[in-house]
């Protein structure tokens, strides 16, 4: 390589690029909680070879386990929840706790029962503060209609200003004859999404310190349990092949997993996905791109062509899916690689992001 | 969206690839000055629909890839001090150092944020009397205004606390080292919009007189930089070589004075060294002797430090066009864009990289529309 302390008075053209980050990390970073390339690594090299087989599809947030008695299937989940500020417009991280099992246990297919509940609070903070999220959780079950039946709390000493973590489990019934995986993914299958995407991570990013841009934005966080009932029972002889709700590495994570776990290549057109004129705005000044960006209220369903229109018609009549479009279908090209079809007509690879999305210097 | 949708519309796109077309009769290389250009036309496709003669060479104005190796090892020991809180733009955290990268100090307990403002850093300095505050300076003449009124803002509230480590770049010297090796092949250049939004078009005259090239002022979203390419083919079929702007939306000839005049009294020129390049004469900016006390370097001794480049990387010889990539023995296995030994596998839009991509994900090179 040329060296730095070189003097040089012409350079050749095309000698400039771009550092990306080292990929050996001796300590846990950030990125390898963001849901990209750095988490899938974290899963498939430290965890998988430690835990031991099992899990038939790694890339899924739920398990659907045969009951040794025969019977119903169990999907059962769970996750932790740390989201800075603790209250953001439009719901709290009590509301997220809820529905994000719920949903990850609906993209099953199944009905969700019950959760569980564990608190890691911080010393100081504030009481009120516990009490509204907690109501926020009583409510989000509530309408989830799942029931919150055991739980525990730990006090640790405070980090940052009083925070808290919120763990929830829980388990729901798969339905008899419902089987839904990126497996079952064929060529010619549809791509599916509920609605508007990017909307709960800009309304974070809005509250960031230091960021505080005016915005109307709230998050969509929505149990979508009952939109996945609606649109199977619109499609009964298992047209609906997957689903998949769209957090953390948003709506381009979520497809570039379910075209490398059903080995497909899948192909979007990026007019199609609807992005909310305030989150293309945000994205764009912070050079965010819209479809990594989380949802909590948002799924992707790939369904078989004969029963778009059904499903498709089913999900606008459900609260949670009024907006829902058709953005995408599955290919038998690139398998395992997702690609977009661009605003002006060229086509380009998605690919997962590598950690977190950082706003960029200009 | 008022000035996004406009701008990425796909019947005037359309328009504008066939005038183009029409335009070109023979081989043409442009180069787009800026990442932030390389950006929009890889992410939407520019390259693929443009006429076969159209070449698109991608330039340096990234300011995250060309800050050297050395600026980015001093901020890395800066930062891991226990005394200090290091402030930077989100995405320098994640450009390696010899050893590690921001993320990687931050995890092993140094205090490093990321800020949206300079001025957050500012802020942040009177909030923790008692911290060292340091601000990793760095980017084109387009981030340099703001970075200029925080040093002006930290003086004028006499903190003590807060320094800036700057490596600034500049655009003009860039260009000039590029139009003057005597294998260049880049017949035109689409100027970094945002740069002359801050500077002007002024000092891009004499380029154009020395070097006989056109230099287009170009914007960012697709039909910005379609009508960038298109008056850059227009200007090189005609024979002519102009400073135009085909920006007006945002640049004035004049550019920003209130910004220029901040700028000279914060900055004053110097030589830089560029990452992977080497040192380009005058082609940076240091603070100014009247604002030396805010200067990071100056303020903390930084010793000890072992600049180390990849000695098995080839990129030299990708570069002069002397091997292909995957003859290199590293290529693929030992370096890969997410574990580069050099530049030229650091970015996508690196040889190494591009090859490294299109045999990974085995998606045709050229897809047509």
């Amino acid at each position: 390589m040329t060296s730095e302390t070189e003097v040089v008075t012409s350079v050749a053209a095309g000698a400039w690029s771009c550092p990306l980050p080292l990929r050996d990390h001796e300590r846990i970073v950030t990125g390898h909680g963001g849901g990209g390339r750095l988490s899938s690594e974290l899963i498939e090299h430290l965890f998988r070879p430690a835990f031991g087989g099992g899990v038939d599809d790694p890339s899924h947030d739920a398990v659907v386990l045969p009951l040794p008695t025969g019977g119903d299937r169990l999907a059962f989940s769970t996750d932790s929840y740390v989201v800075t500020p603790v209250i953001f417009p439009g719901g709290s991280i009590g509301d997220l706790a809820v529905n994000g099992t719920v949903n990850d246990i609906a993209m099953t297919g199944a009905v969700p029962l019950v959760l569980s509940t564990a608190f890691v609070l911080e010393e100081g903070l504030e009481l009120a503060t516990l009490g509204r999220i907690a109501e926020d959780m009583g409510r989000a079950a509530t309408a989830a209609e799942v029931q919150l039946v055991t739980g525990d709390t730990k006090v640790v000493e405070a980090r940052d200003r009083g925070g808290l973590t919120i763990t929830t489990a829980g388990f729901g019934v798969v339905p008899e004859g419902v089987e839904l995986g990126p497996r079952r993914v064929r060529p010619g299958d549809q791509v599916l999404l509920s609605g508007p995407i990017g909307q709960h991570g800009m309304a974070i990013m809005s509250l960031r310190e230091g960021l505080e841009f005016e915005t109307e934005l709230r998050t969509d966080s929505a149990p979508l349990a009952g939109l996945v009932q609606t649109m199977l029972a619109a499609a009964p002889g298992g047209g609906v092949r997957a689903l998949r709700d769209a957090t953390r590495g948003g709506f381009a994570a979520v497809l570039c997993e379910l075209a490398e776990a059903g080995d497909t290549g899948i192909e979007y057109v990026e007019r199609d996905v609807p992005v909310p004129g305030d989150v293309a705005a945000a994205c764009g000044f912070l050079g965010l791109d819209p479809t990594h960006v989380a949802n909590e209220g948002k799924l992707v369903a790939v369904v078989a062509p004969e029963v778009t229109d059904e499903v498709l018609a089913a999900m606008r009549s459900h609260p949670h899916g009024r907006e829902a479009v058709r953005v995408g279908e599955v290919v038998e090209d690139h398998r395992g690689i997702v690609v977009a079809r661009t605003g002006i007509g060229a086509r380009r690879v998605v690919d997962l992001p590598l950690g977190e999305q950082l706003p960029r210097i200009c | 969206m008022k000035y996004l949708d406009e701008f990425n519309d796909p019947e005037l796109a359309r328009q504008q690839f066939e005038d183009i077309e029409r335009i070109v009769t023979r081989p043409w290389a442009l180069m787009e000055v800026c990442g932030g250009q390389t950006h929009s036309i890889v992410r939407n496709g520019i390259d693929q629909l443009l006429p076969e003669q159209v070449r698109l060479i991608h330039g340096p104005g990234c300011p995250v890839c060309v800050t050297p190796l050395e600026t980015i090892d001093k901020a890395l020991a800066i930062a891991a001090r226990n005394d200090t809180i290091f402030c930077s733009f989100g995405d320098m955290l994640r450009v390696p150092g010899s050893h590690h990268d921001l993320f990687q100090i931050r995890s092993n307990g140094g205090d490093v944020r990321v800020v949206y403002s300079p001025l957050d850093a500012v802020r942040i300095a009177a909030d923790n009397p008692d911290k060292e505050v340091v601000f990793f300076g760095i980017g084109f003449e387009t981030t340099a205004p703001a970075n200029a009124m925080t040093v002006v803002e930290a003086k004028r509230r006499g903190l003590t606390n807060f320094s800036m480590l700057v490596s600034h770049v500049l655009v003009p010297p860039a260009i000039a080292a590029i139009a003057s090796s005597p294998d260049t092949q880049v017949n035109a250049y689409l100027a970094a919009g945002h740069v002359n939004v801050v500077m002007g078009t002024a000092e891009y005259e004499p380029l154009v007189a020395r070097f006989d090239v056109p230099i287009v002022v170009t914007g960012f979203e697709p039909l910005d930089v379609l009508e960038g390419i298109r008056r850059a083919l227009l200007q090189l079929e005609q024979g002519r070589a102009e400073v135009e702007n085909a920006y007006p939306r945002a640049v004035q000839a004049g550019g920003n004075p209130a910004a220029q005049a901040v700028l000279a009294d914060v900055f004053e020129v110097c030589d830089r060294p560029w990452r992977g390049i080497g040192v380009i004469p005058a082609s940076g900016w240091r603070l100014s002797p009247r604002y030396r006390e805010f200067d990071a370097e100056h303020r903390f001794e930084v010793q000890d430090l072992h600049v180390e480049e990849s000695p098995l990387c080839r990129s030299g010889e990708v570069l002069q066009g002397l091997i292909k990539p995957n003859e290199c023995e590293q290529f693929g296995t030992t370096c890969t864009p997410r574990k580069p030994l050099g530049a030229t596998m650091v970015s996508s839009e690196g040889a190494c990289a591009a090859y490294y991509q299109y045999r990974r994900l085995d998606v045709p090179e050229k897809v047509r529309a």
